[in-house]
């Protein structure tokens, strides 16, 4: 038999592959299936775990279960994070890929949306509240300008909150997959275009937009995947006080409920794989590049 | 694992008899701990939260004793994963009274052998006895009384009677209740029920830490006088649904501003004037009365939540590591350390101990309840009181004596911390 000396040559990846990604999935899954108590987890295979997840999911007469809510509220703030970091991505990368004619120019700009990424996560999210808080920035200034009457309590702990820091905080995750795409569009396609009498939007629809396509979905699983696990942003900027899956599964880890919290995380896996699904059905990437 | 006593006086004879034999057997027993293998060098691992972890602590420690200490701060959830899912990570835990329910049957924790702790006798009696001044507290709850006595030494069951063999050395504790600021609220607050009064909606707050917010929550609806519990510490299911539901439809009329999650996060949202009335702990009380914003410990009618913490070691301690332990417990209670957590505004276990190192006009302020008569300064030298200032709450006597119950670990846990989710999400 001839030896297929290009297996060996992928094993350093398919090692890292198994050992960092397959495992600790399949571990989670076997996992999920196991009983608890206070200071152990049992090895079992029981399915409350995921009954308790879905108990009252089936009855139409209350109100939604809390898995079905929490998701409700997770979706929503997937639409919309997406929503407004792609319409940004978009013009940011527009910007520099074809109004910024110098290539030095281009990259000092595009290192400067990198900036604010010197910094963590966190302090880049928590300093929007000295602006947004009751007695913040934006009421003084309202107030000072008699635009408003009382202090608008909306502007911090509310969804708003939560989907201005996540807009700032991944709308680079946009930019950068969008503005590659961008940068590869051959631009003969754009003056052939122009020469056949296109005008400027009919190019960004029938030429721009058609060959960005890889960037923007790289870019949405992107963003897409980190709101639907997030707990720290919704956290913190919601004051608590919004539901995320993220927030159910760092509860049930805190109180050793591994199993339980093990179940959650597999529905949450599903239901972002779907959604990933859905959106490489409607784009093949693979194509694409 | 069990230990059979024979074994652990052969280790011990053992040691006296040849220092050199013991620190061999010292450094093979404790792996992964490269410090023991001097003798002169004594090093201990010390896990818990941050509290009773300062930098003047450790200094003094090494000058009166030779022991260094090496801080593994962890929040008190961490705190008790760690103990049970990596017991070898450590050599002395801090931890609460609270989670000896969830700790103690898991095996994972030494039982602590009173009889080599100096100042076991003169510990107070709300740990030993339930009892302040003589006078019997409010034990709803996680009471320490309930949990502080283990049959034997390895044993995984509490004693009701008294025995040699405790969960936890007792080190600190404190009687907890609701901050407010007194310059935005304008009148006097006198009740736990005020936290859901719609005066202050949309500006009070709650902690997001189930099985402690479950109990100010309790303390709140029977204030309200919607419900009396036979036992707020242990609630059935019914009586979780019950106290939810009233928080849940507090919530969404809006009546809070956010929950807090992080000891810092409520003294920002005191601070900034967000919030005006929130459960709090003792320490961001003074982080912000620091900034100079007016913040009161305000002491309620119906009493206060009171929790307290303890020292153990894991069950795998043994010989000269396990004897520096125990001389770290009895330096931690012979006074420095108790002053310490004192003019912090917790309470030492070994009271007496701690007042040998206070001036008087500390322990009048601190403990007595009287007012001030020279500033009042916290360890660290920040001020904390002026001339004439008395303590929010006054007395040890009144407020300790004036607990009402303990932060505790129920029976129904599962289901609590469920429904609390589900509050959260509504």
């Amino acid at each position: 038999m001839k030896v297929n000396w290009s297996f060996f040559l992928a094993l350093p990846f398919y090692s890292i592959f198994v050992f960092f990604f397959f495992l600790p999935l399949v571990l989670t899954f076997v996992v999920s299936f196991w009983d608890y108590t206070d200071y152990s987890i049992i090895p079992d295979f029981i399915l409350s775990n995921y009954h308790y997840i879905f108990e009252g999911c089936l009855s139409f007469a209350d109100e939604p279960c809390l898995t079905f809510r929490t998701y409700a509220s997770t979706l929503f703030f997937c639409l919309f994070t997406w929503f407004f970091t792609l319409i940004l991505g978009f013009t940011v990368s527009f910007f520099l890929a074809f109004h910024v004619r110098s290539t030095p120019l281009q990259i000092g700009l595009f290192l400067l949306c990198t900036i604010p990424f010197w910094t963590s996560n966190v302090i880049r999210m928590v300093s929007w509240i000295p602006l947004l808080g009751r007695n913040g920035m934006f009421n003084d200034f309202l107030l000072n300008f008699n635009i408003i009457e009382t202090p608008v309590d909306w502007f911090l702990f509310s969804p708003f909150s939560v989907l201005v820091a996540f807009v700032h905080l991944y709308t680079l995750f946009m930019i950068v997959p969008i503005f590659n795409s961008m940068m590869r569009i051959d631009r003969s396609l754009i003056e052939a275009a122009f020469d056949a009498g296109a005008s400027q939007y009919q190019i960004l629809i029938g030429v721009i937009i058609p060959l960005c396509k890889p960037g923007i979905l790289i870019g949405s699983i992107f963003v897409i995947t980190v709101v639907m696990g997030d707990f720290l942003t919704i956290g913190i900027m919601g004051g608590q006080q919004i539901a995320s899956i993220g927030k159910i599964i760092q509860v049930e880890m805190a109180y050793l409920q591994l199993p339980a919290a093990a179940a959650n995380a597999v529905i949450l896996l599903v239901v972002t794989l779907l959604m990933i699904f859905l959106m490489t059905r409607i784009i093949d990437i693979r194509r694409e590049l | 694992m069990q230990k059979s006593s024979s074994k652990k006086i052969t280790r011990r004879k053992m040691l006296q008899n040849s220092a050199a034999v013991g620190a061999v057997a010292g450094a093979s027993i404790i792996t992964g701990f490269p410090a023991v293998h001097a003798q002169d060098a004594p090093t201990i691992r010390y896990l818990g939260t941050a509290v009773n972890m300062g930098s003047e602590p450790e200094k003094r420690l090494f000058e009166d004793t030779g022991i260094k200490v090496k801080y593994i701060s962890k929040t008190t959830d961490e705190v008790v994963k760690t103990i049970l899912t990596q017991p070898n990570s450590f050599d002395i835990v801090d931890s609460e009274y609270f989670s000896m329910p969830k700790l103690v049957p898991s095996g994972s924790l030494l039982g602590m052998d009173t009889k080599r702790i100096k100042e076991w006798s003169n510990v107070v009696t709300a740990f030993t006895e339930g009892k302040v001044g003589g006078k019997t507290i409010g034990d709803q709850g996680t009471a320490p009384k309930k949990v502080l006595y283990l049959k034997g030494s390895s044993s995984k069951e509490f004693s009701s009677e008294a025995t040699q063999y405790v969960t936890l050395i007792p080190t600190v504790y404190n009687a907890d209740t609701l901050g407010i600021r007194p310059d935005l609220i304008k009148r006097p607050i006198s009740t736990w029920a005020e936290l859901l009064n719609p005066e202050f909606k949309g500006k009070a707050c709650i902690l997001n830490i189930p099985s402690i917010g479950i109990m100010d929550a309790a303390m709140v609806v029977e204030a309200m006088g919607e419900y009396k519990y036979p036992d707020k510490g242990n609630m059935t299911k019914a009586e979780i649904d019950l106290t939810m539901k009233i928080f849940t439809e507090a919530k969404k009329s809006g009546q809070f501003r956010a929950f807090w999650s992080d000891f810092n996060e409520s003294v920002n949202l005191m601070a900034s004037g967000e919030v005006v009335i929130q459960s709090m702990w003792a320490p961001a009380i003074t982080a912000v009365r620091s900034q100079g914003i007016p913040c009161v410990y305000q002491p309620l009618k119906e009493g206060y939540r009171a929790w307290a913490a303890g020292f153990a070691l894991p069950s795998t301690a043994k010989g000269r590591q396990a004897d520096i332990c125990y001389e770290y417990i009895n330096w931690f209670l012979s006074g420095w350390m108790g002053a310490y957590l004192n003019r912090q505004g917790y309470y030492s276990a070994v009271l007496s101990t701690a007042e040998a190192n206070m001036e008087s006009y500390e322990w009048d302020y601190w403990m007595k309840g009287k007012a001030a008569t020279k500033d009042i300064l916290s360890p660290t030298g920040q001020k904390l009181a002026s001339i004439g200032e008395v303590r929010d709450g006054g007395s040890y006597e009144d407020r300790m004596g004036g607990v009402a119950c303990w932060n505790a670990t129920m029976d129904e846990n599962k289901y609590m911390v469920r429904k609390w989710n589900e509050m959260i999400a509504s």
